[in-house]
């Protein structure tokens, strides 16, 4: 942008927010510097035009509530006017520790885009008086990634349009396309879900951030959906991924100071002389079996006979998956 | 995010913000301003020229922005009606709501109460915007965060118990803590760790135990901390490769673990992957069952199936675990 289009824009920035009556295009070309033109000559009256499409794009764009409307009901052209409520940042008056608390959380993102918006919206807090310390810190600081997913979906939620994408769960070969009305993003144990009526299911689905392929779509039109009154977004991530049933205790004996990973499961350790006898809890057999392998001689499952059966299942199939394949001439 | 903005687009929005900013800081440095808005002094001086040559409708003396620049200093006489920043737009809302959301979720934080009244503060100056569709839960064992928190807090070194993932063992060890941060829903503490010589990341779910020391925490001028940006575990070149063939139920690990390349043309991938140790590597690998084999390094094979078959004599055995330790530990 030209430093005469960047006046011309501030310019109508203070001109259509001092003016209580909607102004039409003529009487703002007439008004403010960079507008200047014959309205006489088509050409130039069609370039004025352009010129004042451009410019009323470049404001909404960067947030400038631009209000349409006509000054009485007797003008058939459209006037323009800028609310100074809708305008302005209201006010907003910080403690030290809060807006040192808004500097910090400000710095938290790692994602380029964010980051800017963050930074800039800072910088609006700051022309609203508020003095940030930028070397406060806190004793704890949260590293904060997102998924390429993260803006277009969290843009759809807050729209309220429904998104097409493909999805790629990593137990199937190929991505499948889902359709959701997505109700928000939930950050789930340092991981992004986007939870949602999921149109081809009929039904209240999740979807890991990181396993979208490719782009994210809006489809329709906004305001398509009402997300469920008071719904608790992250109950349906917790309850997707929440505790399982554990009924089995398994005894497991292991040399003396071995298996670390595996004495830490357990619930009781009792010192033995060929080894330290563990208690484990346990809902999965085969889960727990297929670990106890991993530690080779290290761990002797005892008990009860399904999982010592496993172990032994697991070993042995671990040496006839290991062989070295003869080398073909 | 939604709108990538331009840099001229960026200096509307700047020029925007300058007038209030300036008219909240009478007198202030323009190398002060400059540094606080992220730019040169000298593009703070051209922006504070163009400004000069807006203003109001009729542009003449009493209607132009005017400002006092004494020296290196500047006040803003006349606003022409541009007194308060254009409010948030929605990526800046989204930005900063859900960064304090995040802090405000991170455990171990003791200003909590600031960070509460900060996200209420900024939720209700971005008005519709602060119902951003975005909701955080993160993941802690409160009471030992809080502990080591306490711990860290009070400048001492530390004796930890902590349990190495990569060695299976759980060992003694003096650390000066550093900081404590969260990085992918996991809590750190950074700290240099005097057996090893080196900073390192502890994660806060394995450490069994700690004592405060009488000495206080003093970390070598060489104890730098680490950039966590692209994850905690980045592993190096000189690491050594393993390769793998992996089934449906064992492709999380591609997500969970750096990788350095996936081959997907079957249903088995083959996934290459770094490794601090092949200790861990046997462990873990064999410790995912049927879904994982591994295709070399061929001392690896071998280790796995000497290991898988000295485990299975002891089931053999009618009672103890087999005095030997085992080749290849």
């Amino acid at each position: 942008m030209s430093r005469t289009r960047t006046e011309r824009l501030v310019n109508l920035v203070i001109c259509l927010l001092s003016t209580r009556r909607f102004l039409t295009a003529a009487q703002i070309a007439a008004t403010v510097p960079g507008y200047e033109h014959d309205p006489s000559d088509p050409r130039d009256h069609e370039a004025f035009q352009r010129k004042f499409e451009r410019d009323k794009a470049e404001l909404r764009d960067l947030g400038v509530p631009l209000e349409t409307g006509t000054a009485s009901i007797f003008d058939q052209e459209p006037g323009y006017r800028i609310a100074q409520r809708e305008y302005a940042l209201p006010d907003i008056l910080l403690e030290p520790d809060e807006a040192a608390a808004v500097g910090i959380a400000a710095r938290l993102w790692q994602h380029a885009g964010l980051a800017a918006a963050a930074s800039s919206g800072l910088a609006k807090l700051r022309a609203a008086g508020v003095e940030v310390d930028p070397q406060a810190t806190l004793g704890v600081e949260p590293v904060v990634t997102v998924d390429p997913a993260f803006g277009p979906l969290t843009s759809a939620a807050r729209e309220r349009r429904a998104v097409t994408f493909k999805y790629r769960v990593p137990e199937v070969d190929e991505p499948s396309t889902r359709r959701l009305e997505p109700w928000g993003v939930v950050c789930w144990r340092g991981r992004w879900y986007v939870v949602g009526h999921d149109r081809d299911r009929a039904a209240t689905r999740c979807f890991r951030l990181s396993r979208i392929v490719g782009d994210v779509r809006a489809t329709g039109r906004g305001d398509a959906f009402e997300p469920p009154a008071g719904a608790d977004l992250i109950s349906h991530v917790a309850r997707s991924s929440g505790p399982i049933a554990r009924n089995g205790r398994a005894t497991v004996t292991v040399r003396h100071g071995r298996a670390a990973g595996l004495r830490r499961l357990a619930a009781d350790i009792t010192p033995g002389p060929d080894g330290d006898r563990l208690t484990i809890v346990y809902g999965d057999a085969d889960w727990l079996a297929s670990r106890i392998a991993g530690y080779g001689p290290d761990a002797r499952a005892d008990g009860p006979p399904e999982l010592r059966d496993a172990v032994i299942q697991h070993l042995k199939e671990l040496i006839t998956r290991h062989e070295i394949p003869a080398v073909t001439a | 995010m939604s709108t990538v903005r331009t840099p001229s687009g960026d200096r509307l929005g700047r020029l925007l913000n300058l007038v209030p900013y300036l008219l909240a800081r009478p007198g202030i440095l323009i190398s002060e301003a400059a540094a606080d808005l992220g730019v040169t002094d000298k593009q703070l001086r051209e922006d504070l020229e163009l400004l000069w040559v807006c203003g109001l409708p009729g542009y003449g003396p009493g209607d132009l922005i005017d400002m006092a620049i004494d020296g290196d200093h500047v006040t803003i006489s006349h606003d022409a009606g541009m007194d308060k920043p254009l409010r948030l737009n929605p990526d800046e809302a989204l930005a900063l709501v859900v960064a304090l959301r995040m802090l405000a979720e991170t455990p171990g934080i003791d200003t909590r109460d600031a960070i509460e009244r900060a996200l209420a503060k900024i939720e209700s100056a971005a008005g519709d915007l602060a119902d951003a569709p975005v909701a955080v839960r993160l993941p802690a064992n409160q009471k030992k965060l809080a502990a080591v928190r306490a711990a860290v807090d009070s400048g001492h070194a530390l004796r930890l118990t902590y349990y190495t993932a990569a060695r299976d063992e759980t060992t003694d060890r003096v650390i000066d803590p550093m900081r404590m941060l969260m990085v992918g829903g996991f809590n750190y503490l950074e700290a240099w760790c005097r057996r090893a010589e080196a900073t390192r990341m502890f994660r806060i779910d394995r450490i069994d135990g700690f004592t405060e020391l009488d000495e206080p925490s003093a970390p070598p001028v060489e104890a730098v901390p680490h950039d966590v940006t692209g994850g905690v575990f980045r592993p190096g070149p000189e690491l050594p490769l393993v390769t793998l063939r992996v089934g449906r139920g064992g492709r999380w690990i591609t997500e969970y673990y750096p990788v350095e390349e996936v081959v997907k043309d079957s249903a088995e991938w083959l996934v290459t992957m770094r490794v601090t140790d092949l200790g861990w590597a046997q462990r873990f690998l064999t410790g995912q069952g049927r879904d994982v084999t591994v295709i070399g390094p061929p001392e690896l094979l071998d280790r796995i199936r000497a290991q898988a078959a000295t485990a299975l004599d002891q089931y053999a055995a009618p009672t103890g675990l087999g005095a030997d330790p085992v080749a290849g530990r």
